[in-house]
């Protein structure tokens, strides 16, 4: 089967706010970078399958598909939606690709989380209706739940968390695509207020608005539209139950299982040793620290200390979150798989200006899709066939 | 049930007993609100309309005008360079007559709801809207003039329904 690989990529954001353009204004322009940066390429013309990611209730659309094509070039072409995060379509472009059928797919994925007045009440509505909604209660406190457990088993230490929050806001401030970098101190972070306990306010995410556009392409095609093609090693996905009652509360075992599925397709061994930096989900500081675990990029309840040893940090043996992570460059809702994957495409490519890690050759994009999912996804991606 | 599992759990029900209420459900309303930003091209569209006109963006490639408006052909997909206003009058391209309302309950008057294609916007270009002062329903034709009715400026926000309606018009 042939290799793929990412041949493009298009950001618009990642902002506090964008009144001044619409969803399809924010689409168009990601769009329009993303087929430049991809050698130029004419979407109306040059690419088989659109596929965007979005979910109905965060737009404010019933069947919202139907709302993006003409934005993308994709009018009257082939274009179908995943209710998802955004890494869930990279997948899907990449098995379309690799059935031989497709040369050149495009993936979006956008947040417009400023036109959603009642963000928080639409989290809610995810909740189960009849065992956990009528309970009450901002629907974080599940993350609250789960920190603490995590904590609890672990020995994961609230410093070890609060210093992902240092270390990714000042990531941040290097990183144009960020919305929220900043100079904080460990102090500060932990006397920022309580808000789900032990969760405290600096150590959770913002939303943000941002798009972001790819194009992925065969190896045939790839190799004439740009000279720095990222390369596709493996992807996965896995959920969990969705049940709160039975879930782990602990180890982010879909994360486990998504990774293990993409490291058999990549032929990733040992993780920490066969890739070099990666961009991991931290909607919360100390979700960066679970997931590394579940990862296998440390054993379990070890990567607190490898953070607090700075072995994480952008000049660190394995930087993650070189961007600033989410918490420093903004919750992107469905766009949040794409943020990752946008970070190490531009740090493999050499292209990561003042905050790019010196000889790479492969690194992680991790997704979760925040509360109160149990969905991850994982890409390994290489700038070496 | 199927061909390995002769049996799930739970006992068949009748309808009398949904009716009684012996099915038990959980109601919940979603508080779910939004404020779309209307962005470059559909601001400026409301802003015209507040002014009593109807603004269009042009593509100059595809020699298209292009309402309602855009910042990008979605033909050639090159951003539009130009705006014109059309005119406020046009053909009814086709149209339906709504006997329901939205929760579909019966309507003592219907609506009738109308593509048109106005007058100085490209082919196939133009505005969905409701027809009113048309008589007899069965009167209204494909390929019929109509012309926009404006509520007075004072009352005008930027909304679509600052045009009231389209009425026929003799040609």
């Amino acid at each position: 089967m042939c290799e793929v690989a990412i041949v493009g990529v298009g950001c618009v954001g990642f902002r506090p706010i964008t009144l001044e353009l619409s969803y399809k204004e924010l689409m168009f322009e990601a769009a329009v970078k993303a087929y430049e940066d991809a050698g130029g390429i004419d979407p109306r013309k040059d690419v088989d399958v659109f596929v965007t990611c979005a979910e109905d209730y965060l737009e404010g659309f019933s069947i919202f598909d139907e709302f993006v094509p003409d934005q993308l070039g994709a009018a009257l072409r082939h274009l179908f939606t995943v209710s998802g995060d955004g890494m869930l379509g990279l997948a899907t472009a990449y098995m379309l690709i690799k059935t031989g059928h497709f040369d050149t797919v495009v993936v979006e994925a956008h947040s417009k989380a400023s036109d959603i007045l009642t963000y928080m009440d639409i989290v809610n509505f995810g909740l189960d209706p009849i065992f956990n909604r009528p309970l009450g209660g901002h629907p974080y406190y599940i993350a609250g739940l789960e920190m603490n457990r995590y904590l609890h088993d672990t020995c994961t230490t609230e410093e070890q968390c609060a210093q992902v929050v240092v270390k990714n806001k000042k990531n941040a401030i290097a990183n144009p695509y960020a919305a929220y970098g900043a100079d904080v101190t460990l102090d500060q972070v932990l006397c920022s207020k309580t808000l789900f306990h032990p969760l405290k306010k600096l150590e959770i995410s913002t939303p943000a608005d941002g798009c972001i556009v790819m194009v992925l392409a065969s190896e045939k095609v790839a190799e004439k539209l740009t000279d720095k093609p990222v390369w596709v090693k493996g992807v996965g996905w896995c959920t969990e139950t969705p049940s709160l009652e039975t879930r782990d509360w602990t180890r982010a075992i879909y994360t486990r299982l998504a990774a293990e599925m993409a490291y058999k397709t990549a032929g990733i061994a040992n993780p920490w040793r066969d890739i070099d930096f990666a961009e991991i989900h931290d909607m919360f500081a100390y979700k960066e620290l679970q997931h590394m675990e579940a990862l296998k990029l440390c054993d379990y309840g070890e990567a607190g200390k490898l953070t607090e040893e700075g072995l994480t940090a952008l000049e660190g043996e394995f930087p993650v979150n070189a961007s600033g992570g989410l918490l420093g460059m903004g919750f992107g809702l469905e766009a949040s798989g794409l943020q990752k994957v946008l970070e190490v495409v531009l740090q493999l490519r050499g292209e990561a200006g003042s905050r790019q890690i010196e000889d790479v050759e492969a690194g992680l994009a991790h997704t979760w899709r925040g509360i109160p999912t149990a969905t991850g996804a994982v890409a390994v991606l290489s700038n070496v066939k | 049930m199927s061909a390995k599992i002769k049996h799930f759990p739970g006992e068949p029900i009748e309808t009398r007993e949904f009716r009684e209420g012996k099915v038990l459900t959980e109601s919940f309303k979603p508080k779910a609100k939004y404020a779309w930003s209307a962005g470059i091209a559909v601001s400026r569209f409301l802003e015209e309309l507040k002014n009593g006109r109807i603004i269009a963006s042009t593509c100059s490639k595809c020699k298209r005008i292009m309402v309602p408006p855009r910042i990008y052909c979605e033909k050639c997909f090159k951003p539009t360079d130009g705006w014109t206003y059309v005119k406020d009058t046009g053909v009814i391209n086709t149209f339906s007559v709504s006997f329901l309302a939205a929760d579909a309950t019966r309507l003592k008057e219907p609506i009738v709801v109308a593509i048109i294609d106005l007058d100085g916007a490209s082919e196939n270009m133009g505005i969905v809207h409701r027809i009113e002062e048309y008589g007899d329903w069965k009167e209204i034709k494909i390929g019929m003039r109509v012309k926009a009715v404006w509520k007075p400026p004072e009352e005008r926000v930027g909304a679509i329904t600052d045009i009231k309606y389209f009425k026929p018009v003799k040609e």
